[in-house]
């Protein structure tokens, strides 16, 4: 297997984000300009003041290649996919709006020493706060790149101290059709499930967040808790968490049990493993035109490929 | 109270004078609105069409493509129905402006999502199934875009440009198939569409029954 490798850069070549502004100033007068010459009302969303308010992307670096740059918020935050509150990726922002994250419960159980039920703030309390910028890969062949604010899932699990008999975790997003108008329809099997196996979920990458660009998880983003595994494609880093299970087997996914031939249980990021219905070789970073190449492992075959040594990842995709 | 009634037949025989400007308006609106909005948004990041304009504007001339389709396809229904017999001539026209969204929703993809890379484009004919069929579907279109003058109708003959434009009923279901397997999971949308042309078919298949026991 080829890898190319991906040495984590240094912040100062992250772009800084006066200079960063003044480009997106720049584009958002261009755009009126445009819109004026095309006779195309602009949402207001899409005015220079709403640029303005784009919040300073936080944290260190990880796996970014020497051209990625922090998607901005306003992209992050608007072009979501989360079933739950609608399938178009415009949904979410709009049918979460009510949505109260708290009061939050997160249940620990399963194979574990320390099996419980927590308060968000306590489950929260014991590690440390740390904001990281990842790069993001979805399934459809777009990717970002996002400053994650959360905490390590490896201290999670330490905590929990699963048994010997623990090989996978299990994450569950809250089921609550009420609040989540998404689970009235059957698109998918609700609740959400995800998976990864227990030294997947110890990897340092791993982690829970809870916020991005230094604030609060927006709802349509998986507040109050989500999972993000970068070297995986996006659908794997499931939101809204209200439950982590050690088992022995290989948990189901739930977009495993819609379409099992085309989402398997890993879904690494892997340029050379077609979706059946389109190629994963290149993607379209959002805010680009050209499309890009993707990277075996979304960039991050240094800190994750051994755990996958000797392994088909044609078969187990 | 026949009087006005008679009026309103009458009426209906000739179509209105404002018709035709109103429906080439119609017509344009979205192709304009679409290639406005692309444009501002590539050229100046305006968010028109969302984060995504690429994904998003080759989405909305797709739709704008299986919409027309299905236009084209009420034009004898709603003639039958309501004694309109002019509308026949913009049935033509209807088909020939989901030709024109289908060439924008081609160029979309090919121009602006695979920018025209030889190999990506071949692969994906190669082995996307859905690919294949909405070629399959623009392939079959083009005889029906050439052939739609009256030149053409009448070197044709009615009886065989009748018969070579009876494809709009193959293009309009692998339409609806290309769009059934391009969603993901949620079928609602395309499951939208094949129920208004199960219900045009329906309306076909009811006058054909009637014509054959008369
Ligand atoms: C009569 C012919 C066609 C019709 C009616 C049609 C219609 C559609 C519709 C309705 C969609 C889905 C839009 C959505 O999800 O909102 C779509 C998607 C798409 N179509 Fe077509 N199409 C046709 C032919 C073609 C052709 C010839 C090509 C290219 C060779 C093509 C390429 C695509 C692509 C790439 C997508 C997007 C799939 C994705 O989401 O990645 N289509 N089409």
């Amino acid at each position: 297997m080829l890898v190319r490798r991906t040495d984590p850069i240094g912040s100062s070549e992250i772009t800084p984000e006066a200079h960063y502004l003044n480009r997106r100033e720049f584009l958002a007068a261009a755009g009126l300009l445009g819109a004026g010459l095309t006779g195309v009302a602009l949402p207001a969303s899409a005015s220079a003041a709403g640029r303005a308010q784009e919040p300073k992307a936080l944290g260190k670096p990880y796996g970014l290649q020497s051209d990625d740059k922090p998607t901005p918020y306003k992209d992050v935050t608007s072009y979501n996919n989360f079933y739950e509150f609608g399938t178009g990726k415009d949904e979410p922002i709009e049918n979460a709006r009510g949505f109260v994250p708290r009061p939050w419960t997160v249940q620990v159980d399963g194979l574990v020493a320390k099996p419980a039920s927590y308060q968000l703030e306590d489950f929260l309390k014991p590690s440390a706060v740390e904001d990281r910028i990842y790069r993001h890969r979805c399934v459809e062949a777009w990717s970002m790149v996002i400053p994650w604010r959360g905490i390590a899932l490896a201290d999670v699990i330490k905590r929990a101290q699963p048994t010997a008999a623990a090989k996978f975790v299990e994450f569950t997003t809250l089921m609550d059709p009420k609040r989540m108008p998404g689970q009235r329809s059957n698109v998918l099997q609700w609740p959400y499930v995800e998976g990864l196996r227990l030294d997947e979920a110890l990897n340092p990458l791993a982690m829970l967040a809870t916020g991005v660009y230094g604030r609060d998880l927006p709802n349509q983003n998986g507040a109050p808790l989500r999972l993000v595994v970068p070297w995986k494609y996006g659908f794997k880093g499931i939101k809204s968490i209200v439950r982590i299970r050690f088992v022995d087997k290989m948990p189901n996914s739930a977009w495993n049990l819609a379409a099992p031939q085309e989402y398997g249980f890993y879904s690494n990021v892997n340029p050379d493993v077609d979706h059946p219905r389109w190629s994963q070789a290149k993607e379209r970073r959002i805010g680009e035109f050209s499309r890009r190449p993707t990277l075996m492992f979304n960039g991050y075959a240094e800190q994750v490929a051994s755990m996958y040594a000797g392994m088909d990842l044609r078969k187990n995709y | 109270m026949s009087d006005s009634l008679n009026a309103m037949r009458r009426r209906s025989v000739l179509e209105p004078q404002w018709f035709v400007p109103a429906l080439f308006v119609v017509a344009l609106l979205p192709a304009v609105i679409g290639v406005a909005g692309t444009a501002s948004d590539l050229l100046a990041d305006t968010r028109f069409f969302g984060s995504n304009p690429i994904k998003a504007v080759e989405h909305y001339f797709g739709q704008w493509t299986l919409r027309f389709i299905l236009a084209t396809l009420c034009i004898t229904p709603t003639r039958q129905l309501l004694g309109w017999n002019w509308l026949a001539k913009q049935r033509r026209t209807l088909g020939l402006f989901a030709f024109g969204y289908l060439m924008l929703h081609w160029l979309a993809y090919a121009l602006l999502d695979v920018q025209l890379d030889w190999h990506d484009l071949t692969i994906d004919l190669a082995k996307r199934p859905y690919i294949m069929i909405g070629m399959a579907a623009l392939l079959l279109m083009v005889p029906l875009a050439v052939t739609s003058t009256k030149g053409m109708i009448r070197r044709l003959g009615g009886q065989r440009w009748n018969r070579l434009h009876q494809l709009i009923y193959v293009i309009s279901v692998l339409g609806v198939i290309h769009f059934f397997m391009a969603v993901k999971k949620d079928i609602g949308q395309p499951a939208l569409f094949a129920a208004g042309l199960a219900v045009l078919f329906a309306f076909r298949v009811q006058r054909w029954r009637a014509r054959r026991a008369a």
